[in-house]
C-alpha cells in the first residue's frame, strides 16, 4: 500500500507477540528507546492461538513497572491489527509518535545525554509478528 | 469402473505430469497440490501472468482479507516451484491420446522479451512512450505498450503488446530495447508451438463477467456513474487506479449515496442466464462494507431479490453489514435508472416495505454482474470435445462435479458452475485428486529433486558477513541513498564484503552471491532489500546452494518498511536504512546454523467418519495407493446417505451408497473399524498415534498414521418449533422424503402442503444458513407435483437460496405452481393444531395480508447441525466455529486444512452442504493429504524452542503456556519440548521464569542485540 508513516519507527520482527519478553521491553528503554509498542494480530486471530493475549498481559505488567521506575507506562503500548489493515498501522504509528513527542525523550537518556551533551530525537522500536 | 478401462487401454506406464489450463486461484491450488505430491505440472495461462480474477479483487468476504496479500505467497510459490512450469501468454490448441498418456499442443505467443534474461526491473515499462488502457484496471488506469499486468505479477516478465507498440506499428522507437539493462528485449521472437506429454488435464479457465449491456435499462456505458462490480473493486483497491480513494468517474467527487443492483445478468431466463451467480450478494455486501470503512459517510444501499448468504460465516457477515455498517438492503427489482443531466446523479425508483413507490437519488450505482462462461472456454471445450451445459458451462456428472465428459480431463472452479473462492479452491484440490489418481503409478517420475552440496561447518569461526544492498530499480534507490548505506555498512564490525545491486533478487545476482560466499569465505549473509515475506526463501536457498546453512541469512527490510513508506523524507529514510542494516548485521553476527530434523512419514491415513465424505476420502486415498483406516462410530457405513433417496437432480442415492460401500469393503488397502470410538490422540504431521476402542467388547487398538481426515458429518436438526413431534402430520424434509419413498405417504392423497423454511437456521441460537434446505424443499415439492400435479404446495421462506444452477429448479417449481410466500424473522408463521385441523397462518408482505392455510401436512425444512464432535476436537486439538462445526485453517484459501498440520476435513463436519459438494471436498482432502503422504520424510523447521535442562526448575510454566500443549516434564524431571511438535511461537521462552527455554533463531541474546543495535549510535 506504501502508505507513509513516520521514519522514527523501526520494526523488530518476532515470530509471534507471544515471544515478546518483558526483558526486551525494559532493555529497549534502558538503551534509550523513547517509546515502544507491540503490534500483534487481532484478538482471537493469533496465528499461534493465544500469543497476543499473553503479550497484552505482559505489556500491561511492564507499563506498571515503567510507571514505578519513573519512565512512564504511557511510553509503552500494545495494539492489535491485521495484516490487511495498512491504514490502521499508519494511524497507530502516527498516534504513537505524537504521544511520544509530547512526552519528550526517555528520561534515562536525559540523564545520559546531559552528561554527553547529546540531543536526542525520538526513536522508537516496535515488534511486529 | 473408469479406472479399470483406463488401465486396460494403457498398457504403457502413464505420464507423471498434469496440464492445467488457466492461471487463476483454482489452477494455482491444483498445481501446488500436484507438484507437492510428486507430479510435474504445466500451467497454461492465456494472459501474461497468473493470478486470475482474485488478483483483481480488493478484499475478500467474509474475512475482509486483502485478496492480493493472501494470494501473493501462492503466486510466488508457483513461480519458484521446481516442478511447476508456467506457460503464460500461451494457449492450449489440442489434446490427443488417452487418459494417462496425452499429448497437448500449446501455442506460446511471442513476448518479445527473453524470459531467461529479464530481471523484471521495470525500466522498459517506465521508458516506453506508448500508453494504453489497462485491462487489469478495467480500463480505468493505464499501462504501457510493454507491460506486466499488475504489480505483483508472476512471472514478473513484461510482454510487448504488438498492437500498441510504436515499433511494431510504425517501425520506429525500440526505446525499451536500447534501455533494457539486461538486454532482454527481442523483437525477433516468434510464436512457438510446443508439444507436451501429460497424463491428465485439469481445466480451470475461469469465467467472464456477464456483459452489463444485457440490461440496457441500467445505462451502463451511457451513464458515467454506473459501474460494474469489478470496476468498483478496482476503485476500492489501494493499488488500483485511484489508490483506494473512492471517487466516481464523472467528476471524481467522493460519492456518498451508493447503490448496488443485484442479479444483473443472473436469474434472468430471458437472456439465457437463468442461473444464480452465487457470489454477487456477498461481494456486493463486502464492497458496501469496505466502501463504508473507507468513508464513514458513505450510505450504501443494496437492491436485491433474495440475499444469498449460503456459505460458511456468510449470514453473520450479512447481518454485520446491515446492523453494524448501516448497509441498507431493499428487496426490489429495479426496472430502470435515470441520469440527471447536470449532476450526473442517478435516479432509482423502487417499491418500499410499505408498498409505496419511492424515487431516490444516488451518486454512484454499481451493477452486481454475474458470471458467464467465456467465449474462449467455449471454444476450448469444442476443440477438446468436452460437453457443455445449456448455459455453456462445463458439463459434469451431478455426483462428480470434477469429471468432464472426456475421460482424463477434469474441471474445477467457475467453468464448472459459478462459485466463490473457497469452493473453487476445494474443487481445485479435488480435481487434482482425480487427475493424479489415474497416473498415481507414475508419481515421482518426472519431478526434479535438487541435489544440494554438503553444509560447511562454521564452528569456531568469527562471523564473516557479506552485505548485499538492493536498489530494487528505483523502488529503494530512488529514495534511499544506497551508496552511502553501502559505505556505512563497510564500517561495521565483522563485515568483509559489501555490494550494491540493481536487483539483488535477479537470477544473475544469485550466482554472484554464491561466488562471493566462496571467494570471501563468508559465513553469514545479509541482504538489505524488499521484504522477507516474499524474498527470504529465495536468498536462503541461494546461500544453501553455496553450502551455508539457511539460518545464517538475515534480511534488512529497507523497501517495504523504509523507502516505500518514507517517500517524502529521503534523508530520514537513508538514516533509517542505515539503522536497519546495522540491526540486521548485529543479529546476523549471532545467528547459528540450525538443523531441520528429518522424520520418516508413516504412509497410512486415518479417516474418521464412514458417511459419504469419509468413504469417498478413504477410497480416494486407497486409489492413490495409500493404506487407509476408516473408523465409523455406528455399526454400519453410510451416515446420512441411509436416509436419503433421491437428489434434486434425480440421482438414486441408495444405489450410490451401496456401490460406495461395496467399493470401500472390497478395496484391499482399506481397513474398516465399525462401532469405533477415538479415545486418545497424539503425534504430529507424518506420525500420528490414535487410540480407538471398537466392537462389542470395546477392544483397544492404537493406529499409527501420517495424516488424518475428519469427516464426522452433521445431522438434521430435530425441531422444537411448530409442534414438531406432537402430530404425525408434522415432519422434516428428510422424513417426508423417506415416507414418500416407502409409500407411507401417497402424494395423490394430499391437497394442501405447507413447508416452512429456516426452521432452526438463521436464528440467534444458530445464526447460520444451512444451505441445503431451500433445495430440499423444492426437491420434495417437485416430487409431489410430479405425482400429483393438483396438490397445492406453499413454501414459506425468508430468502430462497437456490444458488448456481439450482436456480433452475426454483424456476421449475414456480412454473409447476408451487406457491412461495415470504416471511420475516419478526413475523414468523404460526401454526395451530386441533384434532382435525392443522392450520398455518402467515403474513404475506406482498399482499400485506395474513394468509391462513388448512394443511394436510406441515413439512419443516430444518437445518443441519454438526454431529457431536466436542470430544474429538479436544483430543485432536481441533478448532471449531461458534456453531461447533470444525474450523479450517483459512476460510478462503485453505478450506479443507486444519490449522494443525496433517489433519484435513471434509463434508458436513466443515459446514452444511449438499452431497455433491461433500464429495468434492472429500476429494480435496485426499489431494491435500497426498501432499504429505507422497513424501518419505518430512523436515521440521529449525525454529523451535529448546530447553536448557540445568536451568529448568520444572515449574510447569511452559506446560501451561504452550498453546499446543507440547512441553511436558520428562522422566529426568525437566521440561521437554518435542521439536517435531513445536510450532515455534516462542510463548514458552518468553514466560519461562528461569530463562531455561530459548527459541532458536530468536534467542534473547539475538533479539536484544538486534534492538540494542538500534541505539548503539546514540550511546557511542
Amino acid at each position: 500500500m506504501r502508505l507513509s508513516y513516520p521514519p522514527n519507527i523501526k520494526i523488530i520482527q518476532v515470530p509471534c507477540t507471544g515471544k515478546v519478553d518483558v526483558l526486551y521491553l525494559l532493555k529497549s528503554f534502558q538503551r534509550g528507546a523513547d517509546g515502544v509498542y507491540v503490534a500483534g494480530c487481532m484478538e482471537g486471530d493469533c496465528h499461534y492461538l493465544t500469543g497476543n493475549l499473553r503479550a497484552r498481559k505482559r505489556v500491561e505488567f511492564t507499563k506498571k513497572i515503567l510507571d514505578e521506575i519513573g519512565i512512564g507506562g504511557e511510553r509503552l503500548e500494545m495494539y492489535n491489527m491485521s495484516a490487511a489493515q495498512g491504514p490502521r498501522f499508519v494511524e497507530i504509528a502516527k498516534e504513537m509518535t505524537e504521544r511520544i513527542k509530547k512526552l519528550g525523550p526517555n528520561p534515562i537518556k536525559r540523564v545520559a545525554s546531559a552528561a554527553l551533551e547529546y540531543s536526542a530525537t525520538p526513536e522508537k522500536k516496535e515488534c511486529v509478528v | 469402473m473408469k479406472q479399470q478401462i483406463v488401465t486396460q487401454q494403457n498398457q504403457k506406464t502413464p505420464v507423471g505430469a498434469v496440464l492445467l489450463v488457466g492461471g487463476g486461484v483454482g489452477s494455482i491450488q491444483a498445481s501446488l497440490d500436484l507438484a507437492n505430491s510428486g507430479f510435474k505440472v504445466y500451467m497454461v495461462e492465456e494472459s501474461p501472468a497468473i493470478g486470475g480474477r482474485m488478483a483483481q479483487l480488493d478484499k475478500t468476504f467474509p474475512t475482509n482479507d486483502c485478496a492480493m496479500c493472501i494470494l501473493s505467497p501462492k503466486l510466488v510459490e508457483c513461480g519458484r516451484h521446481p516442478n511447476i512450469e508456467l506457460l503464460t501468454y500461451s494457449e492450449l490448441l489440442d489434446i490427443q491420446g488417452e487418459p494417462g498418456n496425452m499429448s497437448a499442443k500449446i501455442l506460446k505467443h511471442a513476448r518479445y522479451v527473453n524470459e531467461s534474461l529479464c530481471t523484471g526491473c521495470g525500466t522498459c515499462q517506465e521508458k516506453c512512450p506508448q500508453k494504453t488502457l489497462s485491462e487489469f484496471e478495467q480500463g480505468m488506469g493505464t499501462r504501457k505498450a510493454i507491460y506486466v499486468p499488475y504489480l505483483q505479477a508472476i512471472p514478473n516478465i513484461p510482454v510487448i503488446d504488438k498492437d500498441m507498440c510504436i515499433y511494431f506499428q510504425k517501425g520506429k522507437c525500440r526505446a525499451c530495447e536500447k534501455l533494457c539493462p539486461a538486454k532482454a528485449i527481442d523483437f525477433s521472437q516468434t510464436d512457438q508451438k510446443l508439444d507436451i506429454q501429460v497424463g491428465s488435464i485439469i481445466l480451470a479457465p475461469g469465467y467472464q463477467l456477464t456483459n452489463p449491456e444485457v440490461r440496457g435499462e441500467y445505462g451502463y456505458g451511457r451513464y458515467q456513474n454506473v459501474l460494474t462490480s469489478l470496476e468498483f473493486e478496482r476503485i476500492l483497491s489501494a493499488s488500483g487506479p485511484f489508490q483506494g480513494h473512492i471517487c466516481r468517474p464523472s467528476d471524481h467527487a467522493e460519492p456518498k449515496r451508493i447503490a448496488w443492483i443485484q442479479c444483473v445478468g443472473s436469474r434472468d431466463p430471458s437472456i439465457n442466464k437463468g442461473y444464480c451467480s452465487s457470489v454477487c450478494c456477498m461481494y456486493a455486501t463486502k464492497e458496501a462494507i469496505i466502501a463504508r470503512e473507507h468513508d464513514p459517510e458513505v450510505r450504501p444501499t443494496i437492491f436485491y431479490m433474495d440475499i444469498r448468504a449460503h456459505g460458511k460465516g456468510f449470514d453473520q457477515y450479512y447481518e454485520r453489514a446491515r446492523d453494524d455498517y448501516g448497509v441498507r438492503f431493499i428487496r426490489c427489482q429495479i426496472s430502470k435508472i435515470i441520469e440527471r443531466p447536470k449532476s450526473k446523479n442517478l435516479l432509482i425508483a423502487y417499491v418500499d416495505e410499505g408498498g409505496k413507490i419511492v424515487e431516490e437519488e444516488f451518486e454512484l450505482v454499481v451493477l452486481s454482474l454475474g458470471m458467464s462462461a467465456s467465449e474462449k472456454s467455449r471454444n476450448l471445450a469444442q476443440t477438446l470435445g468436452i460437453k457443455l451445459t445449456p448455459y455453456s458451462f462445463c458439463q459434469t456428472a451431478s455426483l462428480s462435479p470434477m469429471e468432464t465428459s472426456r475421460p482424463g480431463v477434469y474441471v474445477c472452479g467457475t467453468f464448472q458452475s459459478p462459485k466463490d473462492i473457497p469452493e473453487t479452491v476445494s474443487q481445485a484440490s479435488g480435481a487434482a485428486a482425480f487427475a493424479s489418481e489415474i497416473i498415481s503409478s507414475a508419481r515421482g517420475e518426472l519431478v526434479t529433486i535438487k541435489e544440494l552440496p554438503p553444509e560447511q561447518s562454521i564452528a569456531g569461526e568469527e562471523p564473516r558477513i557479506g552485505v548485499f544492498i538492493c536498489h530494487c530499480g528505483i523502488n529503494i534507490g530512488g529514495i534511499v541513498d544506497v551508496p552511502s548505506v553501502k559505505e556505512y555498512a563497510k564500517t561495521l564490525p565483522h563485515i568483509v564484503y559489501v555490494e550494491e545491486n540493481l536487483y539483488t533478487c535477479s537470477q544473475d545476482n544469485q550466482a554472484k552471491i554464491r561466488e562471493v560466499i566462496q571467494e570471501k569465505q563468508l559465513n553469514r549473509v545479509v541482504v538489505a532489500s524488499c521484504s522477507p515475506r516474499t524474498h527470504e526463501p529465495l536468498f536462503q536457498e541461494t546461500i544453501r546452494d553455496a553450502g551455508l546453512n539457511k539460518y545464517l541469512f538475515e534480511m534488512a527490510n529497507i523497501r517495504d518498511q523504509c523507502s516505500w513508506v518514507h517517500m517524502d523524507k529521503k534523508k530520514e529514510a537513508t538514516e533509517k536504512a542505515k539503522n536497519l542494516v546495522r540491526m540486521a548485521i548485529a543479529k546476523a553476527s549471532l545467528t547459528e546454523p540450525l538443523h531441520e530434523q528429518e522424520l520418516k512419514i508413516n504412509k497410512r491415513a486415518l479417516v474418521v467418519g464412514g458417511g459419504a465424505a469419509g468413504m469417498t476420502a478413504a477410497l480416494g486415498l486407497a486409489d492413490q495407493g495409500f493404506e487407509v483406516v476408516l473408523v465409523e462410530k455406528e455399526k454400519q457405513l453410510g451416515g446420512n446417505l441411509r436416509d436419503l433417496y433421491y437428489t434434486i437432480h434425480g440421482n438414486n442415492v441408495q444405489e450410490f451408497m451401496h456401490s460406495l460401500i461395496e467399493k470401500v469393503h472390497n478395496h484391499p488397502l482399506i481397513q474398516i473399524i465399525l462401532n469405533g470410538v477415538i479415545v486418545d490422540a497424539g503425534g504430529f504431521k507424518g506420525n500420528f498415534k490414535t487410540g480407538i476402542m471398537s466392537g462389542p467388547g470395546m477392544a483397544y487398538r492404537k493406529i499409527e498414521h501420517g495424516v488424518t481426515i475428519i469427516a464426522t458429518g452433521g445431522e438434521e436438526y430435530k425441531p422444537k418449533e411448530y409442534f414438531y413431534g406432537h402430530d404425525e402430520r408434522i415432519m422434516t424434509q428428510h422424513e417426508l422424503e423417506g415416507r414418500i419413498v416407502h409409500k407411507e405417504i401417497d402424494p395423490k392423497d394430499l391437497q394442501e402442503i405447507v413447508m416452512i423454511q429456516c426452521v432452526g437456521s438463521r436464528i440467534p441460537e444458530r445464526p447460520y444458513c444451512s444451505r441445503i434446505c431451500c433445495s430440499s424443499a423444492i426437491k420434495n415439492a417437485l416430487k409431489i407435483k410430479e405425482i400429483n400435479p393438483n396438490a397445492h404446495i406453499y413454501i414459506i421462506y425468508r430468502d430462497i437460496r437456490t444458488y448456481g444452477f439450482l436456480e433452475d429448479y426454483y424456476t421449475k417449481a414456480r412454473k409447476a405452481g408451487v406457491i412461495f410466500i415470504r416471511y420475516d424473522l419478526d413475523n414468523k408463521p404460526e401454526t395451530s393444531l386441533e384434532k382435525e385441523s392443522l392450520r398455518v397462518s402467515v403474513f404475506d408482505p406482498s399482499l400485506r395480508e395474513t394468509i391462513v392455510i388448512n394443511s394436510d401436512l406441515l413439512i419443516l425444512s430444518s437445518g443441519i447441525i454438526p454431529r457431536d464432535n466436542e470430544e474429538l476436537a479436544t483430543l485432536m486439538k481441533l478448532q471449531r466455529t461458534q456453531e461447533n462445526f470444525f474450523l479450517e485453517a483459512h476460510m478462503k484459501l485453505r478450506p479443507v486444512d486444519f490449522a494443525t498440520e496433517g489433519i484435513f476435513l471434509c463434508g458436513l463436519a466443515h459446514s452444511p452442504k449438499p452431497l455433491d459438494e461433500s464429495l468434492s471436498q472429500a476429494k480435496a482432502a485426499v489431494s491435500r493429504a497426498c501432499t504429505i503422504l507422497a513424501h518419505d520424510t518430512i523436515m521440521v523447521s529449525g525454529i523451535v524452542a529448546q530447553v536448557e535442562e540445568k536451568k529448568c526448575a520444572a515449574c510447569l510454566t511452559c506446560v501451561r503456556v504452550c498453546p499446543y500443549k507440547v512441553p511436558f516434564i520428562n522422566e529426568q524431571g525437566v521440561a521437554q519440548i518435542d521439536v517435531a511438535l513445536c510450532q515455534g511461537c516462542g510463548s514458552c521462552a518468553a514466560e519461562c521464569p528461569g530463562k531455561a527455554i530459548q527459541l532458536q533463531h530468536f534467542k534473547d541474546e539475538q533479539i536484544i542485540t538486534k534492538s540494542s543495535a538500534l541505539f548503539k549510535e546514540n550511546v557511542a
